[in-house]
């Protein structure tokens, strides 16, 4: 009954943005202010029946409901609560209802917050937000039915994959989900700008703080998903170059590039027609990446060929959002405008060229994600090429060490015409620290491959030359102290969480770089007594016991880390079996210095007393996720800004529309 | 299997939980090995999903990094050990395709894309300073400058305003 009714609400949600999508946009065109008015009731109830629907699949999942298939395929009953409950995501037809909720949620925030907005502006983007709505509404209705009943029903479920059991995962695709759909709003926002006829510094004002709260949770989903993989997967690694971690990475990419061109398009009145198409690109990335995941076009294209309802439905979609926006982005932009000029060494200039070089990663990152596929189906399967981490590497690296390093001087320089030998004087002190963070790390690692520290230097003047700009901010160490506490309370937190989110660049980067250049490791046969060195530390093997968990059982290894005669900590190393599901999983054992892991797997027996152990001592790693928290820290700090704050008061809003671009809509 | 391979997709996620290379396999000479796990870290697992054999703990990885190691043993560069490879189980090992004509796109791609970016920016940027030329200094016209010059008298002369180039 319970499930008839999440079905019911999902239905009547479908039917909801029609009217969500079609009526207010009417108005809008008519200026007719009942019309416009109906946006804010079609998003809260969307919002309401949307979230009626989760709810009831999400009971299906406590319940335990084995008469509704998603549930049946996807749960257990002896599975613990919190993956019960994560199981509702953890699947395809659950994880696109949720996908709609936030969409809602988002549709419904904008109609409750957005007060400030012109009421046309609003009941168009709301009308847009209806859209999306209409399009995945209609593609779960009719090709993934989370609602879909078994009769009769099977006695228990299939379970969730071992590997998903775990709480870092568990968390892992709704943060995803709030970047990936918040994306939504700046598309929503771009399209009703365009047919608007009207982008202006208020626009890039009302956009920003969107993308923003999309782009922090999206940091956050991508470092949360490369911290499962590294601490689940078994051997270290954090980062594949897989199309599915692509699928998300190329939206961050583009987002992290329209955060930038909004700032221009809010402050300077210009690069409005290049941050309108960023926006409408970000979001297609996103669906994309839905496209790319949903459509099963990974596993094979013949697979896709064979049953491509789903994968063509979302084609479609993809289809219509992108083409119609990018249709409606060529009738329009050429009447946009641009308004204040700018030198190339500037402000803007610097913005530009982070604008361009992140394109060009997101660029690097698509062609190395969908060529593969495209060579495939265009000489029908005979042309078969593989592009990985190698490919990757190669073409990605050179393209963020230019970005970086012209990153510390960006924030550095004036608005319209900066002054480059002043920038460089301010950043003596980081490029003092860059080179001797170069040496020091090239003393510490002189065997390494020589990339590494370049990379660590450049990690070190970006963190320096971004500190120094907040110094200078604050006039630390040049005015008394308590004049810079006087101005460091002045500072807007917009600034503020700029400074944490480009330390927090460097802190990742720092990361990366060590984890990837001088990880140590030891793969052996060990044996209960055996000692293992692995770097200036040792991994004393103790012993092996056996026992079981709620739903697996598991063999944990006991294992004392020592640094000489000195006992660090214990670790215990386990692998886990699943009965349910047949399969093993590996739970590393992982100690933290905070600026190194001690990373501890234990394997198969070798059947005469030994145990295959892999024991690695991974520098840096820490920092990675050091690095996206303090950026996601940033993201919120500089959300938390009045100026941005959704409700923000008129006042703010008011003053920069006199440079207004406008255009006449063509009718 | 394919299972599998679809839940993970489901989830954004890469698949297979590895530790791959086992003792056994690892060769006594520590440069010898050093080479082959960065020869198996540019090879593919032909039957994974985006893994190099490096990563895999599938059956045929194992078989791929035995070869691996056993034609390093044998004296092989590393470029002869993946020919090798290549030959036997294709291009579609390498995890880094080579330059041919159909995969030009992957690598010139790129630069091509910088190419058309800067020519873009070049243009704007040469668009917006001849506007800037022409629009922006619209010479003032006869009923305007006489304002003008009226205006500057009253306030007793100094230097004359500039003109922003403001649209009308």
């Amino acid at each position: 009954m319970i499930a008839e009714f999440g079905q019911f609400a999902l239905t009547l949600a479908l039917v909801v943005s029609l009217v969500q999508a079609v009526v207010p946009m009417i108005g809008a065109y008519r200026n007719d202010g009942p019309l416009m008015a109906t946006g804010y009731p079609a998003a809260l109830s969307q919002l309401l029946l949307t979230g009626l629907a989760f709810g009831a699949l999400t009971y299906g999942f406590i319940a335990s409901d084995f008469s509704v298939a998603t549930v049946a395929a996807n749960s257990h009953s002896l599975k613990p609560m919190l993956y019960k409950v994560s199981g509702v995501w953890g699947n395809h037809e659950g994880s696109m209802l949720m996908w709609v909720v936030i969409l809602a949620l988002f549709g419904w925030a904008v109609a409750q917050f957005g007060t400030n907005l012109p009421p046309t502006l609003r009941a168009r983007v709301i009308s847009v937000q209806g859209m999306i709505g209409v399009a995945f509404l209609a593609f779960i209705v009719f090709t993934s039915n989370p609602f879909m009943r078994l009769d009769p029903a099977p006695f228990d479920g299939n379970g969730l994959n071992p590997l998903l059991q775990d709480p870092g995962l568990a968390f892992h695709p709704p943060l995803l989900y709030v970047g990936y759909v918040g994306f939504s709003m700046a598309f929503s926002f771009a399209v009703a700008a365009l047919l608007e006829g009207r982008v202006d510094a208020a626009w890039g004002r009302w956009v920003r703080p969107w993308t923003l709260a999309a782009w922090t949770f999206l940091t956050g989903g991508i470092a949360l998903g490369s911290w499962w993989a590294y601490y689940e997967l078994g051997w270290g690694g954090w980062w594949f170059w897989d199309p599915v971690e692509n699928a998300s990475f190329m939206p961050w990419l583009a987002g992290t590039a329209l955060l930038h061109s909004a700032i221009v398009v809010e402050k300077r009145d210009t690069l409005k027609a290049w941050t309108i198409l960023l926006a409408i690109l970000t979001f297609s990335l996103s669906l994309l990446g839905t496209f790319i995941v949903r459509s099963g076009v990974l596993t094979s294209v013949h697979a896709f060929a064979t049953d491509p309802t789903r994968g063509v439905f979302i084609l479609a979609i993809l289809a219509v959002a992108v083409g119609g926006s990018l249709a409606l982005f060529a009738l329009r932009a050429p009447a946009l405008q641009s308004g204040g000029l700018f030198r190339l060494i500037s402000r803007e200039g610097g913005l530009v060229f982070n604008n361009i070089l992140l394109a060009l990663a997101c660029g690097t990152v698509f062609l190395g994600t969908l060529y593969p596929l495209f060579l495939e189906a265009l000489s029908d399967g005979r042309d078969k090429v593989s592009v990985g981490p190698p490919y990757f590497n190669a073409t990605f690296v050179p393209i963020m060490i230019p970005l970086v390093i012209v990153m510390a001087a960006g924030p550095l320089m004036a608005w319209k015409r900066g002054n480059l030998p002043n920038v460089m004087r301010r950043l003596v002190w980081a490029g003092l620290a860059a080179v001797a963070v170069m040496v020091w790390a090239f003393l510490l690692h002189p065997d390494g491959p020589w990339l590494a520290p370049v990379a660590m230097g450049i990690a070190a003047w970006l963190a320096v030359g971004t500190l120094t700009e907040w110094a200078d901010r604050i006039k630390l160490f040049r005015a008394p102290l308590s004049d810079s506490w006087r101005r460091l309370k002045g500072l807007p937190r917009a600034a503020s969480g700029m400074t944490l989110a480009h330390l927090g660049v460097a802190v990742a980067i720092a990361g990366m770089t060590g984890a990837s250049a001088w990880q140590v490791e030891r793969i052996q046969v060990a044996r209960p007594g055996d000692v293992v060195p692995v770097g200036s530390y040792q991994f004393a093997f103790d012993e092996v016991t056996e026992g079981a968990g709620p739903n697996y059982n598991y063999r944990r290894a006991h294992v004392t880390l020592l640094r000489g005669d000195r006992v660090i900590t214990e670790l215990y190393p386990e692998t886990r079996f699943f009965p349910v599901a047949g399969q093993s999983t590996t739970e590393a054992a992982i100690h933290t210095t905070g600026v190194a892991d001690l990373y501890a797997v234990v394997g198969e027996a070798d059947g005469n007393g030994g145990w295959t152990v892999r024991f690695y001592e991974n520098p840096m790693v820490p920092w990675i996720w050091y690095g996206a928290l303090i950026m996601s820290a940033g993201g919120f700090l500089s959300l938390s800004d009045r100026r941005h704050r959704v409700g923000a008061p008129q006042r703010a809003a008011r003053k920069p529309v006199a440079t207004s671009a406008e255009i006449v809509p063509a009718e | 299997m394919r299972r599998l391979a679809v839940l993970l997709l489901l989830l954004w996620l890469p698949a297979w939980p590895a530790g791959a290379v086992e003792p056994d396999e690892v060769l006594a000479d520590p440069a010898l090995e050093d080479r082959a796990r960065e020869i198996s870290k540019e090879l593919r697992c032909v039957v994974c999903q985006n893994q190099s054999i490096d990563d895999s703990n599938a059956e045929i990885a194992r078989d791929m990094r035995l070869l691996v190691r056993e034609r390093l043993v044998e004296g092989d560069t590393d470029d002869q050990v993946v020919d090798f490879m290549v030959a036997r189980y294709g291009e579609y090992v390498r995890f880094s395709p080579t330059i041919r004509f159909e995969t030009l796109p992957l690598w010139f791609g790129p630069p091509a894309l910088v190419l058309v970016v800067v020519l873009a920016i070049v243009m704007v940027y040469r668009a917006q300073q001849n506007r800037s030329a022409h629009e922006g200094v619209r010479p003032l016209s006869a009923a305007e400058r006489a304002r003008l010059d009226a205006l500057v008298e009253k306030l007793g002369g100094g230097e004359k305003p500039r003109s922003q180039g403001d649209p009308p």
